[in-house]
């Protein structure tokens, strides 16, 4: 435990002294030093203003998560209980995983018009795919030998679906759910940038546009923040799924 | 009969690590080949059988002891002459077989004709010359295990080990295997070392075999067949086979109840 | 074809055939979405004409460029983090959340640093394909067998060797995974970065059609963007399974 905190201080240490170097080279007009950004942020935090807009993108995000996660799930585990639809669906999931969604990004705005939905819409496009993927691999993998198994015990459909399938399947259906946790912050964010008024992907926006760099960087920061704890958070959880999963 | 391999008072312990006491895992015992004998290994699970052979080839080196190898020392790195087929596959599965066998004499810079030929012959030795084209991942275990053996014939090793080669073969197999194994040692007059877990393979291939104890291993005592040398899996008829393989299980029921004893 | 392939082409068919359908009932207007025939007919004017062959050879080279960094980068970062476990364990959380965090908020700074040209793309997109190439040969290293370096040592390979004959050609089917990840990832990189901050460029052209309501225009150089990016795609996955096929251990 505590070599771990060492590597975690020394990471950070690192990541620090990068940004430092990067702000002298490229002056601070253009990155302001981690300190200055640090100190600047704190202020940010003490704003209504900056909350009011926290809040936006957490709603959206909440409402995409939800949606992508469920959906996800749905997709990858349906598919991944037939063979042949597995087979057909996954490279398929695949190429949509890959198109550089922000290109369909126009389409979004003209089916959902600027606000939320378009938001929450691309949220959910960059997060469902990951989801899908991954439960549809865990269904997939999941040895025949164990479904035999549970089918010597007699046990009923639901049974054998909740009692051994989805222990079985549940190590990459976490996996999944933290990369598509992580592709829906993505998602509704850039959904902000360009889609509304509220949010803190406006923020970034506005603060770009209007040179704001300090700015700029304390909201980036916070996002990096945010994204990395969620992320420890479901990594955590995901170790603990695969420590107690079978081999 | 000449010594052809020797370990002496050998031991080997896994250090302490944080909570976990230091293991002793192997010895101390002596062994002393033969050139030109069968020996096989056989013992409980966790006795260390792959520890010895590790130092017998100079893989790892011993906690105490020494190893040594036509006179000369083992030190913790394998010499020349020296052939092993280990349990796991090593087949290296991006090259064809045929490049699998050829792979140790590429290394040594042996002439392609003469490569060629070898590695036919190993080959045709082992059942695989339809499948010089193909990769390991296409092959059965078996096959696979087949393409390791050719690997290390085909460097003429003087002295040869093989950790459960058969492991992954049906018993009827392992005979047929057996008798091809017997074949090869006449044929090469190499030292054979064979690690098994079947008490058959034991009696019915060796001139000694020698009978390992529950962790830490040592020697309980190394038993002599005299079978003569042109033996096949057809002793097993021999009434002598009997009480062979009983006198083993003898001195291993009690071991292999320890290993299995928790702790 | 395999049965799966023919039923992945018959429902993109029927697909396609539904979406025209709707597209001429007037089902969905034609301000959201024109018939995908318009749309293979704008793309065909587009290509016929040379309008925007300047813009397709940018992003084709921003691409390429982007991925052979991310890929070469990746994969020496890859064997030299595996080499040092220390580094290995200190760099672990970054790795792991790296693509947790949106990495896109540094685009506008490298612009703000290097200028509105083709380095910050190639930049971003390079970064953005380099982890899943160093992620998938470090999980590649450490899925060697242990037996292969002990068979490495038994015929006499010295570390450096061993590590050119034996280490790397069994990390061969992870690598091909690595590869086709890092250029899914450069990919949606290099073009998104053109949509938002970019003169030129595929990228920059759909989302100047977009506020033009030029529909046609974007959406034929949309059809031309999906169809390359479903080609590369598959191909590259293919090529995976395949290499797992005949490669990879059971």
């Amino acid at each position: 435990m505590k070599q771990r905190a060492i590597d975690f201080a020394l990471l950070l240490i690192g990541l620090l002294a990068l940004w430092q170097i990067v702000s002298l080279i490229a002056g601070t007009s253009a990155v302001t030093a981690p300190a200055d950004t640090l100190v600047y942020a704190a202020g940010l935090l003490r704003t209504e203003d900056f909350w009011r807009h926290a809040a936006a993108s957490g709603y959206a995000l909440a409402l995409a998560s939800v949606i992508a996660m469920l959906g996800g799930l749905a997709l990858g585990l349906l598919l991944g209980l037939n063979r042949l639809a597995g087979d057909v669906a996954d490279p398929m999931l695949l190429t949509m995983f890959s198109i550089p969604k922000i290109t369909l990004y126009p389409i979004i705005l003209l089916i959902f018009g600027l606000g939320l939905s378009a938001k929450v819409a691309f949220g959910v496009m960059h997060g469902i795919f990951p989801v899908a993927i991954f439960a549809l691999n865990g269904v997939r993998n999941i040895k025949p030998i164990y479904l035999r198994a549970a089918r010597s015990l007699s046990l009923t459909r639901a049974s054998t679906a909740l009692t051994v399938l989805l222990p079985a399947a549940l190590p990459e259906i976490v996996t999944g759910l933290r990369m598509g946790f992580a592709a829906t912050i993505l998602g509704t964010l850039i959904g902000e940038m360009f889609a509304s008024t509220k949010g803190l992907g406006f923020l970034l926006v506005r603060s770009l546009d209007n040179h704001e760099v300090a700015q700029t960087l304390s909201l980036a920061l916070f996002l990096f923040v945010f994204a990395g704890v969620a992320n420890a958070i479901l990594l955590a959880l995901e170790k603990r799924m695969h420590r107690t999963a079978a081999p | 009969m000449t010594v052809h391999a020797q370990l002496d008072a050998v031991t080997h312990v896994y250090a302490s690590v944080g909570r976990a006491a230091a293991l002793q895992a192997l010895g101390p015992l002596d062994l002393t080949l033969s050139k030109g004998e069968f020996f096989s290994l056989i013992g409980p699970s966790g006795c260390g059988k792959s520890t010895l052979l590790d130092i017998l080839v100079g893989l790892t080196l011993p906690s105490s002891g020494s190893a040594s190898f036509e006179g000369a020392p083992v030190a913790g790195r394998p010499r020349e002459g020296i052939g092993v087929v280990f349990q796991e596959d090593s087949s290296f599965p991006w090259l064809t077989v045929w490049d699998n066998v050829a792979f140790g004499l590429r290394r040594k810079g042996v002439d392609k004709q003469e490569t060629a030929e070898r590695v036919n012959s190993a080959l045709s030795f082992v059942g695989l010359s339809s499948f010089t084209k193909a990769h390991p991942a296409q092959l059965s275990g078996g096959m696979r295990q087949r393409v390791c053996i050719a690997r290390t014939l085909v460097l003429r090793p003087r002295l040869i080990l093989l950790d459960e080669p058969f492991g992954a073969l049906d018993q009827q197999t392992r005979l047929l295997m057996g008798d091809e194994l017997l074949r090869i040692w006449r044929e090469t007059g190499a030292t054979v070392m064979l690690i098994t877990h079947s008490l058959d393979e034991a009696a019915m291939l060796s001139d000694r075999v020698g009978v390992m104890s529950a962790r830490p291993g040592r020697f309980i005592e190394i038993i002599e067949t005299r079978w003569p040398r042109d033996r096949s899996s057809e002793i097993v008829e021999h009434p002598a086979f009997g009480s062979l393989t009983g006198h083993m299980w003898a001195l291993l029921r009690e071991e292999s109840r320890k290993s299995m004893a928790p702790g | 074809m395999t049965l799966a392939g023919s039923i992945r082409l018959a429902l993109m068919i029927a697909l396609a055939a539904i979406l025209e359908l709707a597209c001429r009932t007037g089902l969905i207007d034609r301000l959201t979405m024109i018939p995908p025939s318009e749309m293979v007919t704008a793309l065909w004017t587009i290509l016929a004409s040379g309008s925007a062959n300047a813009d397709i050879a940018y992003t084709l080279t921003n691409t390429l460029a982007a991925i052979v960094c991310a890929v070469l980068t990746g994969f020496a970062a890859g064997v030299i983090i595996h080499a040092l476990p220390r580094l290995r364990r200190v760099l672990d959380p970054l790795l792991t959340a790296y693509y947790a965090v949106p990495i896109f908020a540094f685009y506008p700074l490298l612009v703000l640093i290097f200028g509105v040209t083709a380095t910050p793309i190639i930049v971003i997109g390079a970064l953005f394909g380099m982890v899943s190439m160093l992620t998938s040969t470090l999980i590649g290293l450490d899925r060697v067998p242990p037996v292969m370096d002990k068979a490495a040592t038994m015929f006499g390979l010295g570390p450096l060797q061993a590590l050119l004959l034996i280490r790397l050609p069994a990390t061969i089917p992870y690598l091909i995974t690595g590869l086709k990840m890092a250029v899914v990832y450069s990919v949606i990189a290099v073009v998104a970065a053109e949509f938002i901050l970019s003169p030129k460029g595929l990228g920059f052209r759909i989302a100047f059609a977009y506020n033009d309501f030029d529909n046609r225009t974007m959406y034929g150089l949309l059809l031309l963007l999906i169809t390359a990016v479903t080609v590369v795609v598959l191909l590259l996955h293919h090529i995976e399974q395949r290499v797992h096929e005949r490669w990879a251990r059971q």
